[in-house]
């Protein structure tokens, strides 16, 4: 294992200090040093929007404070969920007198951290709406939907719940906007190689060489099939039928793609992939209103990659092209 | 009537962290098979840091509960952040104020506790989780002393069968939490939580058994 890191046990420390440090001029450390903050959060009389989630996933989800986004992020160690009382700290650092959503991923720990957090909050006088991410396709069948992990369609999530909280939005209305966004998304993940826990330092799963898996989690949760690796051509189609086979779009529909790398896949190869995504997107009657390719939600320094589909309506469109200030997006 | 006393006995949670702490190897093995391999770090993480707060302290066995339930809760995220921080909490909650502690107590306390993680969590017995352990223990407890056995048989039914339950985790699949994504490749091993809830309820009931008078 060749690693930039000092301690083990501190890798998440250390992140979050140099984090702070390269983007003071966006974000703030909480008086909770699992809590970041938007640099001007809270902000009186907008609808606070919230996340957290383990690290290691970087730029997720600290990447995504800034303004007209996230208002703040509870932080977890590697892949293990911020405690209750950090998601509770981030409502308060976000709270602007009109209520808390907190759009997060479906995980064991999150979902009873959170809702422990929201119990606090309540106690205190903070109303709290949750949005729970289900959109990665092949974590459970089309009838189980509920039981679907978020992956990196709560980018999308954020960033539409971010812009209509922005546009003085009702609690209530950020919510189902919010709601909105993620029942639009589907992803698929593909993984080529697997990661490893500083702590634990070995990897947790194994691709064989000449092997990769599809519909792989973002912890490495096992996918649907094993199967010999193929050529980025076939991989991007075969990625593309499982999320629009799900999906089951009218023709002509307007979409946003996002294409992200897992960790240690290099850009370029993102492109590869992404040349064949937007044909074959555009091959089924569909129309691309925006892409995004990069490394917007890893899993430490996985191989692999995902792609993740929104369907847009008027009002998403609007929302999304609405402008943000934090370190991950443009 | 065997009971046992409630302000003397905060040394049973500094005897429960011990156990933890020499445990935190294997525990993070077994969990390693079939998820992070964090769980015994992180339950040596916040087991150790209650048993710094406790430490030199003479406190009852209610508030030294109190005091790992809200260290877990509050420092150690992940799932068994939650679930035991709200399992310790719920326990020092039913022994407020309690000098003695009889059967019935002890009995009211674990399905206070037990209460508290089925209220957070959503798992059931079977879908290898300490639900696994914790059931059937707090059943054989409870079974025990209806049918007459003393304080002090009940608690050995107890630890019996937690470790039955831990054990009966080898054969199930898991239906929750992050190795339920591994359908049946989850056969096979113990569940990390089911195993250290045997632990914290053998230490609990031991610590008991000592003191009973």
């Amino acid at each position: 294992m060749q690693r930039f890191i000092n301690n083990p046990d501190e890798v998440v420390e250390d992140t979050v200090k140099g984090f702070v440090k390269a983007h003071s001029d966006i974000v703030r450390l909480a008086e909770n040093p699992r809590v970041i903050a938007a640099r001007n959060a809270p902000y009186q009389g907008k609808v606070g929007v919230i996340t957290g989630g383990g690290s290691g996933h970087e730029p997720a989800f600290i990447g995504y404070t800034g303004k007209n986004m996230l208002d703040a992020v509870a932080v977890g160690e590697l892949f293990s969920s911020p405690t209750a009382k950090s998601f509770y700290d981030a409502v308060r650092e976000a709270n602007g007198g009109k209520g808390v959503v907190c759009l997060y991923g479906n995980y064991a720990g999150d979902n009873m951290n959170v809702k422990m957090a929201v119990k606090m909050a309540a106690k205190e006088g903070i109303e709290v709406a949750t949005v729970v991410a289900n959109d990665d396709v092949c974590s459970a069948p089309p009838e189980e939907r509920k039981k679907r992990r978020g992956v990196a369609g709560e980018i999308f999530m954020w960033k539409i719940g971010g812009a209509r909280a922005a546009s003085g939005a009702s609690l209530e209305e950020v919510r189902a906007t919010a709601q909105k966004a993620i029942d639009n998304c589907r992803s698929i993940g593909v993984g080529l190689g697997p990661c490893t826990l500083p702590a634990v330092g070995h990897p947790n799963f194994q691709i064989e060489p000449g092997t990769m898996e599809v519909g792989i989690g973002h912890h490495g949760e096992p996918g649907v099939r094993v199967e010999p690796l193929k050529t980025a051509d076939a991989i991007a189609r075969d990625m593309c039928r499982i999320v629009l086979d799900d999906h089951a779009l009218p023709e002509g529909t307007e979409v946003a793609v996002l294409v992200s790398g897992l960790g240690a896949t290099p850009l370029n190869e993102l492109y590869i992939l992404n040349d064949t995504i937007e044909a074959e997107i555009t091959g089924r009657g569909l129309k691309i209103y925006r892409t995004y390719v990069g490394n917007y939600f890893t899993s430490l320094e996985m191989v692999g990659a995902t792609l993740t589909v929104m369907a847009l309506d008027a009002e998403l469109k609007e929302l999304l092209d609405v402008e943000v200030h934090c370190t991950a997006l443009l | 009537m065997q009971t046992f006393s409630n302000t003397s006995s905060g040394d049973i949670v500094l005897a429960m962290a011990d156990r933890i702490i020499e445990n935190r190897a294997y525990l993070s093995e077994i969990d390693g098979k079939i998820g992070d391999g964090d769980h015994g770090v992180n339950m040596a993480k916040g087991f150790s840091m209650a048993a710094e707060r406790l430490k030199g302290r003479k406190v009852s066995l209610g508030e030294s509960f109190d005091t790992l339930g809200t260290v877990l809760m509050t420092e150690i995220g992940g799932s068994m952040g939650p679930l035991y921080g709200v399992m310790f909490t719920e326990f020092a909650e039913k022994l407020e104020g309690a000098e003695a502690i009889d059967a019935k107590a002890f009995s009211d306390m674990l399905h206070a506790g037990l209460a508290g993680i089925q209220s957070i969590g959503s798992a059931k017995v079977g879908d290898k989780t300490l639900l696994d352990t914790f059931v059937p223990a707090v059943e054989a407890f409870d079974m025990a002393t209806a049918s007459g056995k003393s304080f002090s048989d009940a608690l050995q039914a107890l630890v019996i069968a937690a470790e039955q339950g831990r054990d009966s985790t080898i054969d199930l699949v898991a239906k929750i939490g992050r190795a339920s994504r591994l359908g049946d490749r989850s056969l096979g091993v113990l569940d990390a939580g089911a195993t250290s809830c045997a632990i914290i309820l053998k230490e609990l009931s031991l610590g008991a058994s000592d003191k009973l008078h």
